[in-house]
């Protein structure tokens, strides 16, 4: 298949491999940003054709996963009320709040649907005058632009009876959070290449030159993944930190315009609670008050939760790279896709849901 | 008066997680997998529930039945390539085919809403019919029944089916042994993606068909030309990875794939990327696995292909030893990871 088949190239994989183990000399730790890319890594085991020296750790770019207990809490809350039909993509629907998911809640007759563009939940509302139609409006600056749109489109036709559960996030600050902690190990970035088809890459630039850090635009093939990491080292070993762009079929700098302009036109920049990690500021995106009236918090009067998140469980230091799945004593025992402690388990592009997935038993060789 | 046990106590289920029945019970994963091993198989345990197969062989007096059953819900009731009544037809005789036996006849039983409208219950009636024809069973016995409106989804079919085992081989997982090769009869994922298709209203380029069909004439042929057959798996829901992490589990030997082996069409892939599902995970109506003996690979594959139900036959691994039941796939960039059962069905992911 035409732009799949080319990427997944057995030859052209072996030869980028040997091409950064030529290039390799010192050790380094890259992280990845992007749940997805991480999710590739795993699933098609790029990191097992990396020289020893090259360390991937894995990023908080899992919407699913950083989404805070307390939003979960709340979308409980709101989908289990009887005049209200919540919309959600699918995998919101497993995560586990402080008691029970999405899931359970649907089991007792909420009306709760998966939908597959924000604009579905929209033609929902249309339909259903008599209903609360809210959509869960989770993820990046990836999600950002539909989710504007689908606000826009509600203010500009008046539909009344629709809302938004938003919990959106910013991957720069997170970056910057995770260089400036003290732990920090990541010495280069394999940034995310969807954010950055919206956003282009200008904001990574100012990032590239405080910390002295490359970051390479990098999209979610192993043939772009290796490419990613390549270009990374090279920066590493010649002493440069750039901003590069490895995903040129889909990334201009500038982004796109169009959906900037329209993020701009409904959200404004919001600190948010990141599961695991804290609250970090400038990160998120909330609603500006002229689409308030479309706040699902404000309208079901559940802004004011607050949850605790369990104990034991270490994602907070998984989403910065400080730990590997397997370094939690947690991993596959007490926390498994079927029990997660954290989200990090949960969501298909969590780094311990993908570590599970693939590699939970380690007598796997060829 | 006898005392019925306290539920909480015998139940080893972890009730308190999941006090209700999710659909992903339902979903041919690891959780219809604990519903299964810890609350029906405890309760009526017996050495023929024992053999952990698409159905049961039964010895009556040196006649071997095979005796199955299956129940149909699926929504929409007509998708391209079928329909719930051809579902409920063939479900049921490939159930059958893959204990190795010749389906010979049917019960049905239908739970219809009240408001069905009758047209709509002759066009499955009648695809019951033609799909019972081609795969030369009948259907001998039935059940009718009508719920509230609102208490249903138009039809629910039930069907059970009883055929004879004609040979002496013993086809089960727990057959399988380290050396077997094993053979998939096309390409994977299709039914579910052609469901999904319609379900979420999404449009491709040329419309997907579900590959539902009966498999027996199939399985029948490589039983008459003598293959060394040891387990037979028809792909339902929980696709390819689901029926072969069974297999393995059951019969604690290590199973090796080959990623680039197993036959996709370009549609289904396309499909698949688009909503962020594993092909491997997607469900097909038409297709099974055989783990066969060695020296009998080749042969299978010439007598599946020669088959229209399995011109895209493909040898896709084979069995080794080492108990540890995992399934092993070599992946299109040649690293190795682990199949495992996903928990229920896939959700479509955020981005």
């Amino acid at each position: 298949m035409r732009f799949i088949d080319e990427y997944r190239d057995a030859k052209a994989v072996e030869r980028f491999a040997r091409a950064i183990a030529r290039v390799t000399k010192k050790p380094w730790t890259l992280m990845e940003v992007c749940g997805g890319q991480t999710h590739a890594i795993v699933k098609f085991g790029v990191d097992e054709l990396l020289p020893k020296e090259v360390t991937l750790v894995h990023g908080p770019g899992c919407p699913v996963c950083v989404t805070p207990v307390e939003l979960i809490d709340k979308a409980i809350e709101i989908a289990s009320r009887p005049d209200v039909i919540f919309c959600s993509f699918g995998d919101m629907l497993r995560v586990p709040g402080t008691g029970r998911d999405l899931l359970a809640v649907k089991a007792k007759g909420g009306d709760i649907r998966v939908v597959y563009s924000p604009l579905d939940a929209l033609k929902i509302a249309h339909e259903n005058p008599t209903k609360q139609v809210v959509f869960f409006a989770v993820g990046f600056e990836t999600t950002a632009p539909a989710n504007a749109m689908a606000v826009y489109q509600a203010y500009q036709r008046g539909i009344q009876n629709f809302s938004l559960l938003v919990s959106h996030v910013l991957v720069p600050p997170a970056m910057e959070a995770i260089l400036s902690s003290p732990g920090n190990r990541v010495q280069g970035f394999l940034a995310a290449g969807h954010v950055c088809t919206v956003m282009g890459y200008t904001e990574y630039e100012p990032i590239a030159r405080k910390y002295r850090v490359p970051i390479v635009v990098t999209g979610f093939e192993p043939l772009d993944i290796l490419q990613g990491v390549y270009l990374c080292i090279k920066q590493l070993e010649e002493g440069r930190a750039e901003v590069e762009n490895q995903y040129t079929r889909s990334v201009r700098r500038e982004g796109n315009r169009a959906a900037q302009r329209l993020i701009r036109e409904v959200f404004r920049v919001v600190p948010r609670k990141w599961r695991g990690v804290g609250e970090i500021p400038r990160s998120g995106l909330g609603l500006k008050e002229e689409y308030a009236g479309f706040d699902a918090e404000r309208r079901f009067g559940v802004a004011g939760y607050t949850a605790l998140e369990a104990s034991e469980c270490i994602s907070g230091l998984i989403l910065q790279g400080v730990k590997k799945p397997h370094e939690c004593p947690a991993f596959g025992t007490r926390c498994t896709p079927e029990h997660p402690l954290g989200a990090t388990m949960v969501s298909s592009e969590g780094a311990c849901a993908a570590y599970y997935r693939y590699r939970k038993r380690s007598a796997v060789s060829n | 008066m006898e005392r019925t046990p306290d539920f909480t106590l015998s139940c080893p289920i972890p009730i308190t997680d999941y006090p209700n029945v999710l659909l992903a019970h339902g979903g041919g994963g690891k959780l219809m997998h604990q519903l299964i091993e810890k609350m029906f198989v405890p309760v009526f345990q017996n050495p023929t529930l024992d053999q952990r197969h698409d159905g049961a062989v039964i010895d009556l007096g040196g006649v071997r039945l095979a005796f199955t059953t299956d129940s149909f819900v699926v929504h929409p009731l007509f998708f391209p390539g079928g329909d719930i009544g051809t579902l409920a037809v063939n479900g049921t005789v490939n159930d059958l085919a893959m204990c190795g036996a010749r389906p010979l006849f049917l019960s049905a039983g239908f739970i219809l809403e009240e408001g069905l409208p009758m047209e709509t219950l002759w066009r499955i009636v009648q695809s019951m019919r033609r799909a019972a024809d081609q795969a030369r069973v009948q259907l001998v016995t039935g059940d009718t029944k009508v719920v509230d409106n609102g208490s249903g989804d138009g039809i629910f079919i039930n069907t059970a089916g009883i055929g004879i085992v004609e040979h002496n081989t013993s086809i089960a997982p727990r057959h399988v042994r380290p050396g077997d090769v094993v053979l998939l009869t096309g390409d994977i994922g299709r039914h579910g993606i052609a469901i999904m298709a319609v379900r979420e209203g999404l449009a491709f380029e040329s419309t997907i068909e579900s590959d539902s069909a009966s498999l027996a004439g199939l399985v029948m042929g490589l039983l008459e030309a003598g293959i060394e057959i040891h387990c037979l798996r028809d792909l339902t829901r929980g696709g390819l990875a689901s029926a072969l992490v069974e297999i393995a589990e059951a019969a604690r030997v290590r199973i090796n794939i080959d990623e680039n082996a197993i036959p996709l069409r370009e549609d289904v892939q396309g499909a698949c990327e688009i909503l962020g599902l594993d092909p491997l995970y997607v469900a097909n109506e038409g297709r099974f696995v055989a783990f066969v003996a060695p020296w009998d690979a080749e042969r299978t594959l010439a007598i599946m292909r020669s088959s229209p139900l399995g011109a895209e036959a493909s040898i896709v691994g084979g069995v080794t030893a080492d108990f540890s039941g995992v399934v092993v796939l070599k992946s299109k960039i040649g690293a190795s990871r682990i199949v495992d059962m996903l928990s229920g069905e896939q959700l479509p992911r955020i981005c």
